[in-house]
């Protein structure tokens, strides 16, 4: 492949992985009460990847990131039927979830549930599936 | 509440998610998968012989109450269903074992294959319609993928026909589930029956009724619809392809009998006699192609689409005595598919070949395979006291009963020609002036024989043991035709 010029690319690159990581990651969280969630968060997470892999190349990418994604998305399935299944220990039915508040420093009064858990495993699951795939396609060619 | 229920899904869900981290380690997996598989079959039992001594199982998941959240429900006929794709599925798997190659087994053949079992159990086991969707959707997913593992040019030829039958269908099917939801607003499979009993006849719902008839026809491999099935069954290695043929046109043939039993019951006059038409087409076009082709694969995959007619004929008929015979049925042709495909497996494999035209004196070398193939060909016919005859009294007799004389003819003629073409299959293959073939000291004929045995073994049990299972078949039949007793379940009323 032609050698093309992208050091503009390169330099927006590292900031904007942060602000799109950063942003990623607060979608996650708002989800469940508002919109957002594992899903869109995922997507997003390897959107950013996806520019890493634009603005470099596929090589300096696996080198910052040595993951199998493969292995993500077995573990994201884990923690999503993990959570899903912990309900049946208690007597309770699939998918049933717990939650509770407590008052935590700075953050105030914040809500545990366990559908964070669940989400998690959406999230690793869509961010393994989605490298997975463009890997695939970009390794070929 | 009992979690028995759901665990026939969650453990091929655990089992393929910790395969996949074992990818690269083929010893270590296949000895989880075949933990796995084993753990199904003692878990399925377990629940077939509860919900037969305390009646149907329900979960409401996410405990939400009945109408508004997903319910799984399990009655005798699911849980039955359940335990024959548990067996066939380690079966299958064991089968597996030393016929796939290294490369598929590395390239998630395991994970998957778990998938594909957790996709048809959920089909069985949901009691929510736009959940049946879901697991449809599992099931598809695995089963692209095991169909195309391996990339040789047939299979990826083929998966694109299937993928494009599959894709349109599935669009169907979402809009058949809007239609229907826009009618009775809701998804729960028994809230509908009661909404469409209070409704009563009207149009809009046999409208919906043959939407649903066309989607479940065309996974099922329903006559017109039928025409992908040959060519994709075709493509895959034989484990994938006994999995495919003894359990995914049977998903798609009892999601026809649940909704043609518990939703759409009103206008049985057109609905039924329609699916019945159908059904008597099916079986003659899958009898023409069983005795016209010599290529052995070919005739077996044209087997699979007599039964799917057969079993819907019985399904059209609508009666308690008919619908019995269906279920007889069905899982007699799940264990016998299976057995069937898996032997016609170590004949391709020894011989190199699929066209029985090049082969000859099979028996010499293998008598053990020449007769498993003989009693598992006669239990495809019905012939008694095997497995196929008390399925096929019972719908014929039922037919005749309701004076269809046409279908039930149809019906009865069809197994003579299955038998027929059984036969061919035998006397060309088995028969004859022995050959040498390259392969034939190289295939672990032992180690593959075991698998159909087993199901060989169950055939003959399962004709033998038709009195002893004759109360579980009939309390499945109950379940089906009194709607009622599905939706108190459900509904607690």
């Amino acid at each position: 492949m032609m050698k093309t010029n992208n050091l503009i690319l390169q330099t927006a690159t590292k900031i904007l992985l942060f602000v799109i990581v950063l942003f990623s990651i607060y979608m996650f969280f708002a989800g469940h009460y508002e919109p957002g969630g594992g899903f869109i968060g995922g997507l997003m997470t390897s959107g950013a990847i996806v520019l890493l892999l634009i603005a470099y190349d596929i090589k300096t990418v696996s080198k910052a990131l040595p993951f199998d994604y493969k292995k993500v998305v077995g573990v994201g399935l884990l923690f999503a039927t993990g959570t899903a299944a912990g309900g049946l220990l208690f007597g309770k039915p699939l998918l049933t979830h717990w939650f509770t508040y407590v008052d935590l420093p700075l953050l105030g009064k914040t809500s545990l549930h366990t559908a964070v858990l669940f989400d998690i495993g959406v999230y690793l699951v869509v961010i393994g599936t989605t490298m997975t795939i463009i890997q695939t396609i970009g390794e070929s060619e | 509440m009992n979690s028995l229920i759901v665990l026939p899904l969650l453990i091929p869900l655990f089992t393929g998610t910790i395969l996949i981290f074992f990818a690269k380690n083929t010893l270590t997996q296949r000895w989880i998968s075949a933990a796995g598989s084993i753990l199904m079959i003692i878990v399925s039992l377990w629940l077939a012989a509860t919900v037969y001594n305390e009646g149907i199982q329900t979960m409401n998941l996410g405990n939400w109450e009945a109408p508004f959240g997903i319910t799984l429900v399990s009655d005798m006929l699911s849980a039955l269903l359940v335990v024959t794709t548990s067996l066939i599925g380690f079966v299958c798997l064991l089968y597996s074992f030393r016929y796939i190659e290294k490369e598929r087994e590395e390239h998630f053949y395991y994970p998957v294959f778990f998938f594909l079992l957790l996709g048809i159990n959920g089909a069985f086991t949901t009691g929510d319609i736009f959940n049946l969707f879901v697991f449809f959707e599992v099931m598809l997913m695995s089963s692209y993928v095991l169909l195309v593992l391996g990339g040789t040019k047939i299979q990826l030829r083929e998966t694109i026909k299937y993928l494009l039958v599959n894709v349109i269908a599935s669009a169907l099917f979402v809009i058949a589930v809007g239609y229907l939801y826009s009618v009775v607003g809701s998804l729960n499979m028994a809230h509908i029956s009661v909404r469409l009993a209070e409704m009563g006849q009207s149009g809009i719902i046999t409208v919906i009724a043959v939407l649903f008839l066309i989607v479940f026809g065309a996974k099922g491999a329903l006559f017109p619809l039928y025409f992908w099935l040959p060519g994709s069954y075709y493509a895959p290695p034989a484990p994938v392809l006994a999995m495919f043929g003894a359990l995914l046109t049977k998903v798609g043939i009892y999601s026809i009998a649940r909704t043609y039993t518990l939703l759409f019951n009103q206008d049985v006059g057109f609905t039924h006699g329609l699916l019945e038409v159908l059904a008597i087409l099916t079986i003659i076009v899958g009898v023409i192609g069983a005795i016209a082709f010599s290529d052995i694969k070919k005739i077996i995959i044209y087997n699979i689409i007599v039964a799917v007619g057969v079993i819907l004929f019985g399904v059209a008929t609508f009666t308690q005595e008919s619908l019995a015979g269906s279920i007889f049925y069905i899982i007699h042709d799940m264990n016998i598919k299976a057995a069937l495909f898996l032997l016609i497996g170590i004949v391709i494999k020894i011989t190199g070949t699929s066209d029985m035209t090049k082969m000859g004196g099979l028996i010499h070398r293998f008598p053990a395979l020449a007769w498993t193939f003989f009693i598992a060909a006669a239990a495809l016919a019905g012939i008694p006291p095997l497995s196929g005859f008390p399925g096929k009294v019972l719908i014929i007799s039922s037919g005749f009963a309701n004076g269809n004389y046409w279908g039930a003819a149809v019906v009865l003629l069809s197994s003579l020609f299955v038998l027929f073409s059984a036969m061919k299959i035998f006397m060309n293959v088995f028969w004859g002036k022995p050959e040498t073939y390259a392969n034939q000291e190289k295939v672990p004929v032992k180690w593959l024989l075991a698998s159909p045995a087993i199901l060989t073994v169950f055939a003959v049990l399962f004709g033998f043991g038709t009195e002893a299972l004759y109360p579980v078949i009939m309390n499945a039949a109950e379940t089906l035709s009194n709607p009622e007793i599905y939706i108190n379940a459900v509904l607690k009323e």
